[in-house]
């Protein structure tokens, strides 16, 4: 019953997880339509309903899987191959620790929506989300290409250097919950209040680190102020110089599936998950038990699923927001900020918040 | 053979692994095959090229890779000290804080040696 329930959910996040990157490509040119004052998208229709264009990343998919897969002559053939499909099944992997609803009885099986329900929980996100590195270290080396190899050494260099002001940022956390599993995590977000009336989420509780690690994932998914991996003023588009159709589209699937997990992960962290604000796991269950019997449970986790999906859509609004807002760094000047501002940044951030709890729990 | 939740892991990894190489295929019979030879020459500038991309890189990317690896083994044991903080108490904490000194001593070096100066 476990494995089917786990196949389900897998299916569920997968089904999410591939639909992100058409919708956000639209979401993106439609945003930065608006805030550009233009209109953006918005012909593309089935059978004349244009829906606002929603129709364009359909067209989108289908224009590059009949494009030309091009195969130049002077690239190492495997390494070229096999690049771009790293980013993707590293960025959609990421998803599975992600916890979609609260541990609970479905059918008579306890089980916790989540497709990787173990107590390593975020560290293997990590192991995810560094995996991808090699996608585009790959690439720009493969390539044969100087654009390329640029844009890939960019890339790996910039998204070590963020690694660990990321992982620093995240150990206060961990202090203040005591554990790496993401559901206990929630759990403890949803359970307790601040002062009495605040959520006890993890951006009220650990501030700097939210914004470090806010910082740091634009660095990570290779996103604008820090898409100097891309750079089309230098580097005309970096490791992507020499991919074009279908290959090419892969990579940016990597990219907004990454973006969607690492949104995942900061709502788990640091905006209570999966919880509405003010209602237990336990609360909405009374709540919708009595009108559906049985099927509460199935009801509940769909409500936990809606509220984690709204939760993860409106940090990828900010990441599109940031990208036409914020001009684009410098090469120095990333790496200085990565190594000389956010690093001891997230230090003092640990060694205060270390303090404070060892004062209030030990004395 | 007894259910793990480690098993979902290669699941998920098969049937990702699955999908993506599918679509990458399907792109390949798909598409239309024109060959020529401006095609095949490397998007650089129009000039043929004198030789291989593949060449010497900076030293700062070796750099930066050998500094992270320092750094992120110090993450690692950070993680560690972070599930036992309530055991551990005070003993932690000040046995952490010297860690991260000593660290931290390495840190200023790299930042006086100008390690970390792109500009150089």
């Amino acid at each position: 019953m476990t494995i089917i329930f786990s196949i389900i959910v897998f299916a569920m996040v997968l089904i999410v997880g591939f639909h992100v990157a058409p919708l956000m490509t639209w979401v993106e040119r439609r945003q930065c339509a608006f805030i550009q004052r233009r209109v953006g998208p918005n012909r593309v229709g089935i059978f004349g309903f244009t829906l606002f264009g929603l129709g364009q990343p359909i067209a989108d998919a289908v224009k590059l899987l009949f494009k030309e897969d091009g195969n130049p002559s002077y690239v190492q053939p495997f390494f070229y191959f096999i690049a771009p499909l790293i980013p993707p099944v590293t960025g959609l992997a990421a998803l599975m620790v992600i916890p979609f609803g609260a541990q609970d009885t479905f059918f008579g099986t306890v089980f916790s929506p989540q497709v990787l329900s173990v107590g390593a929980g975020f560290l293997l996100f990590f192991a995810m989300s560094s995996m991808s590195v090699y996608g585009v270290t790959l690439a720009g080396w493969s390539s044969n290409n100087k654009y390329s190899l640029l844009g890939g050494l960019r890339a790996s260099a910039q998204m070590i250097s963020y690694e660990l002001g990321m992982g620093l940022s995240l150990i206060p956390i961990v202090l203040i919950y005591q554990t790496l599993d993401l559901q206990q995590i929630v759990y403890a977000q949803s359970h307790s209040y601040l002062f009495g009336f605040l959520p006890d989420w993890g951006i009220f509780r650990a501030p700097v680190s939210f914004f470090i690690f806010l910082i740091t994932i634009f660095a990570e998914t290779n996103r604008l102020p820090f898409d100097l991996a891309e750079g089309e003023a230098e580097l005309i588009a970096g490791f992507l110089v020499e991919y074009g159709g279908m290959r090419w589209s892969l990579f940016f699937l990597g990219e907004y599936a990454m973006m969607f997990a690492f949104s995942g992960l900061i709502s788990c962290l640091f905006l209570g998950g999966y919880s509405l604000p003010y209602l237990t796991h336990e609360s909405l269950i009374h709540i919708v038990q009595p009108i559906l019997g049985s099927f509460g449970s199935i009801a509940v986790f769909l409500i936990e699923f809606a509220t984690l999906i709204v939760k993860m859509s409106i940090i990828m609004l900010i990441f599109v927001q940031v990208r036409f807002t914020v001009p684009r760094f410098r090469y120095d000047q990333l790496m200085k900020l990565g190594w000389v501002t956010i690093l001891p940044l997230a230090l003092i951030n640990l060694f205060v918040t270390a303090l404070v709890l060892g004062y209030s729990s030990f004395k | 053979m007894i259910y793990s939740p480690y098993y979902n892991v290669l699941v998920v990894f098969i049937a990702l692994i699955g999908i993506i190489t599918l679509i990458s295929l399907l792109a390949i019979f798909l598409g239309p095959k024109k060959e020529n030879q401006a095609k095949k020459e490397a998007y650089e500038c129009g000039i043929p090229s004198p030789h291989t991309a593949q060449q010497k890189l900076s030293v700062k990317f070796y750099l930066v890779a050998i500094l992270f690896i320092l750094f992120d083994i110090e993450v690692i044991f950070l993680y560690l000290w972070a599930l036992n903080f309530q055991e551990l108490g005070w003993f932690g904490i000040i046995e952490i804080f010297l860690f991260l000194g000593i660290l931290l001593v390495g840190y200023l070096y790299i930042l006086q040696t100008k390690a970390l100066d792109w500009e150089s």
